[in-house]
């Protein structure tokens, strides 16, 4: 394996936990997982990001992690005071079969007044079993299975599970289901936990996160949207648990990035919120064409090579395909199998005759079946890891999706709807150009 | 002053105020779990020691994760090859953690050893590697065997202790090349440098010193290393060791096998970048090596320290808090942040021993505060509690600085700016400088606009 595109399960449990309100993450196994997770999280958000560990040693490995558990729960208690602390496995903690359900139920019986105590909850997410983006899945998961309540009163309210997007995007989402007046929950909501504001004085817990009561009382919203067609082939989603079990009714539409996805979310919405698309919206749908016809020759044919997880490249291949580009590779890390069959759904007839799909593939994988057949991607749209390989081919990276860790902003980094999508053409665009301007022996002023 | 806040009991032996506190701090314990603590694991310890070895294969045994997040982890240059850039896993799997991982690793290494050709192959051992009884090492001398280059594990299980003790381990696999070659041309006053990592280019700055004094480097361990190097590492006549924290292990075993002394050096700081080139200049009874270190300083510093004072006066009064890995470094940032007008008010780190925070707490100022293996929220009350208004740490500790609307200068392994030697400490002020200096602080702190 050369090169992964694809990080561990716990990484991404630990943002969704982030998009839930007062909640501190903690990991039981090694020191190391939490320290690597926050690590490569602070350096995409650029915030402090607080994960716990226990903090296994030897005998914790031997003789099992329960008194590390506990301590570690005592003093997240101390020095946060958590609404909830969320707990994710390791490799370590699952390889030596520790029971966490157990731990945490003989944590608080043993407590004095378990009442006072944070809800604990726990997500299972060995890495040698899943990716970042399943963990993430899984995380969202467990945290509905453990707070949903049957007995809440009916709400009028729409449950949004948005998937790992920018803090910027799902802000976006709040704007346009406020917009139309359709109360939601969005989960999970890290906009403000992962994309804070400066304060005089920061909190130990930052503020945000989709609150508790809406997730208590998710069971009995009216419905539920989740963006994402593939999401997590191995476990039931968000959206399939509250179906299941509470019969909530649920719909599923891709990420909404290019035309043709965002219609069909604001479809949805529409038909739910039993609303005409507002104007508003009307117009950036109108400025997103007025702009695809702008720029559409500089992307005629371009051959981008797209990757990052399965849900993100079908979206992204949604968009590079409907303003002219014909991708070259759509390649990642996921491997639900289903990759190919959701592309050639999405993209219909402009599903381009000699476009690969690679799934379950490393970035050296990516090298190798494009320098193979003699291919030379135009450009590359995907997560900053892939940056060596834009840099071997000499070609532009547009930055989308997670880690972005060699630029700023890209919790601002909006690529969602209309709007999204607009930035995101302009970005591609003018990625092409800049680099047409840079390789031109010409200083043309006018491109 | 704001009152001072509590923090986790069990840790009140590991947290001190100069001049206050009668009492030092051990070190070395444990994390406490729960307790959000900046350190990392052992396999941290090892992967960061070893990474810079550029002609080795670095193949991380374990599950996806561990490889992922080690990927191009420290600015290490490298004057050649680059083959340790890459992220190199078995990925282990569900079915492996059922049925074992050894043949996967077997195919594995021979596969990558046989594609990228490397010098050597080091062989890390994560977490449950341990737990599902992978014979590593079996399969590091099958594979050696096989394919006739030097395969070594480094049984660097995470849960094992902390960074630290990857460390050890670290120095343990490079001793298994060390003594195993003796084909390089060595010069007459010879050297290695331990704990230099070459980050941005460090490493070069300090090999050129010790050029111009007539002292030849046979191996740097491990920046812009090469195995070949290190397994000619025996013929030197000393070993300067930076880095200490990481590094003491393998000069004290060198000391043992082959009798080669070791002096611990800094490269931080004038005073002791100087006080480095000195040492090994006089440790060659030679006196044209030390009229020549001689020079090298006086040249070095009538061009630096004028450009020092313009920094000095503009930084006067700044106070700075520190949190970093090794203890060395601590010691040498204070001593370089007094050089250009700064006081330190908070000196941390995560692996320091009693003997480091006795001579740091003798070198700072009465009211610094002193902690070991701190957290973000100790490090935040702690800023607040002292007024500092910069910090220098690693990529954890700058969203806690910038959240509380201080500076941060970044002095971890991921930085881009040579930190080291005479230029490195102009380079070092001028970081300083461009944070504290910035007008951004008027919006985060309004009552200072002027």
């Amino acid at each position: 394996m050369e090169n992964t595109c694809n990080l561990c399960a716990p990484l991404g449990a630990c943002i969704a936990f982030k998009g839930i309100e007062g909640a501190l993450p903690l990991l039981h196994g090694s020191q190391g997982c939490a320290t690597y997770i926050r690590r490569y999280l602070i350096s995409h958000f650029r915030e402090p990001i607080d994960i716990a560990s226990s903090n296994f040693s030897e005998a914790s490995t031997i003789f099992g992690g329960n008194k590390n558990f506990n301590t570690g729960i005592d003093n997240i208690i101390k020095q946060y005071h958590p609404s909830v602390i969320a707990i994710a496995s390791t490799c370590l903690a699952e390889t030596i079969g520790e029971d966490v359900h157990r731990l945490i139920g003989e944590y608080r019986t043993s407590h004095k007044r378990p009442k006072d105590l944070p809800l604990l909850f726990f997500a299972s997410t060995p890495s040698y079993k899943h990716s970042h983006y399943e963990g993430f899945l899984l995380a969202a998961l467990a945290a509905l299975q453990a707070l949903a309540d049957h007995r809440s009163a009916p709400r009028q309210r729409l449950n949004l599970f948005s998937n790992l997007i920018a803090p910027e995007d799902i802000r976006h989402l709040k704007e346009i289901t406020d917009d139309l007046l359709l109360p939601s929950m969005i989960f999970p909501d890290y906009s403000d936990t992962l994309d804070g504001v400066f304060h005089e004085n920061y909190p130990r817990i930052p503020q945000g996160g989709t609150p508790l009561e809406y997730l208590r009382s998710a069971p009995k919203a009216f419905c539920s949207i989740e963006l994402g067609y593939i999401l997590n082939s191995a476990a039931p989603s968000p959206g399939e648990f509250l179906r299941n079990l509470f019969s909530v009714p649920s719909l599923r539409t891709g990420i909404p990035i290019g035309i043709r996805q965002t219609d069909k979310f604001f479809d949805f919405l529409t038909q739910i919120a039993g609303k005409n698309l507002p104007q508003k919206y009307v117009d950036q749908r109108g400025r997103l064409i007025d702009l695809y016809i702008d720029g559409h020759k500089y992307l005629a044919g371009k051959r981008p090579l797209i990757y990052g997880e399965e849900d993100l490249v079908v979206a992204l291949a949604a968009f590079a395909t409907e303003v002219g580009m014909k991708p070259i590779l759509c390649a990642s890390g996921g491997e639900s199998g289903q990759l190919e069959d959701v592309l050639r759904k999405q993209l219909g007839d402009l599903f381009p005759s000699d476009m690969r799909v690679a799934q379950g593939v490393t970035f050296d994988d990516m090298k190798n079946i494009l320098n193979d057949n003699d291919l030379h991607p135009d450009l590359l749209i995907g997560n900053s890891k892939g940056y060596f390989l834009a840099r071997l081919w000499n070609v532009p990276l547009v930055r989308v999706g997670f880690p972005i860790h060699d630029r700023i902003g890209a919790q601002h980094l909006l690529s969602l709807a209309y709007k999204g999508s607009s930035i995101l053409f302009e970005r591609i665009v003018n990625a092409l150009l800049d680099d047409a301007q840079r390789n031109s022996s010409i200083a043309h002023k006018y491109m | 002053m704001p009152a001072v806040p509590q923090f986790l009991q069990e840790r009140n032996r590991q947290i001190l105020t100069k001049g206050k506190d009668a009492f030092d701090i051990v070190g070395g314990q444990p994390s406490l779990a729960g307790a959000v603590s900046q350190r990392a694991c052992v396999y941290c310890g090892s992967r960061v020691v070893l990474y810079p070895i550029a002609d080795a294969l670095h193949l991380v045994h374990g599950p996806i994760g561990c490889a992922a997040y080690t990927w191009d982890i420290r600015g290490s240059l490298s004057s050649g090859p680059d083959l340790f850039r890459n992220c190199f896993s078995t990925d282990l799997r569900e079915k492996h953690v059922v049925f074992g991982g050894q043949q996967r690793l077997f195919d594995t290494l021979c596969l990558l050893i046989d594609k990228h050709r490397p010098q050597a192959a080091f062989v890390y051992s994560t977490c449950i590697v341990g737990v599902i009884g992978d014979d590593v090492p079996a399969v590091c001398k099958q594979v050696q065997l096989l394919k006739n280059i030097p395969v070594i594990p480094v049984m660097a299980e995470g849960f094992q202790g902390s960074k630290k003790d990857g460390y050890r381990i670290a120095c343990d696999a490079l001793f298994q090349l060390i003594g195993a070659d003796d084909s390089k041309t060595i010069g007459e006053f010879s050297i290695n440098i331990l704990g230099d990592f070459n980050l941005a280019g460090e490493l070069w700055m300090l090999s050129e010193y010790y050029r111009r004094i007539g002292i030849h480097v046979v191996a740097s361990i491990t920046g812009d290393g090469r195995v070949n190097d290190i397994r000619n590492a025996h013929r030197a006549s000393l070993n300067i060791v930076q880095c200490a924290g990481s590094m003491m292990h393998l000069a004290q075993r060198m000391n043992e096998q082959f009798g080669i002394p070791f002096r611990k050096v800094s490269f931080f700081g004038i005073e002791d970048v100087a006080d480095a080139l000195y040492q090994v200049a006089t440790f060659f009874h030679n006196q044209t090596l030390i009229d020549n270190a001689t020079l090298l300083v006086r040249e070095e510093l009538s061009n630096l320290l004028p450009q020092l004072d313009v920094f000095k006066n503009a930084l006067h009064g700044t106070k700075a808090a520190i949190y970093v890995g090794g203890a060395f470094k601590a010691i040498s940032l204070v001593k370089a942040l007094r050089l250009i007008g700064v006081s330190t008010v908070i000196a941390g780190t995560q692996t320091g021993n009693a003997d480091d925070y006795k001579l740091l707490k003798k070198l700072c100022d009465d009211g610094c505060i002193l902690v070991d293996d701190s957290n973000p929220i100790e490090l935040s009350e702690f800023v607040k509690l002292t007024g500092a208004n910069l910090f220098i740490g690693g990529v954890k500790e700058r969203p806690i600085a910038y959240k509380l609307g201080i500076a941060f200068c970044d002095h971890n392994h991921e930085r881009k700016v040579a930190l080291a030697g005479f230029q490195g400490m102009i380079n070092f002020a001028q970081e300083v400088y461009n944070t504290v200096s910035s007008p951004v602080w008027r919006f985060t702190r309004p009552h200072l606009a002027p």
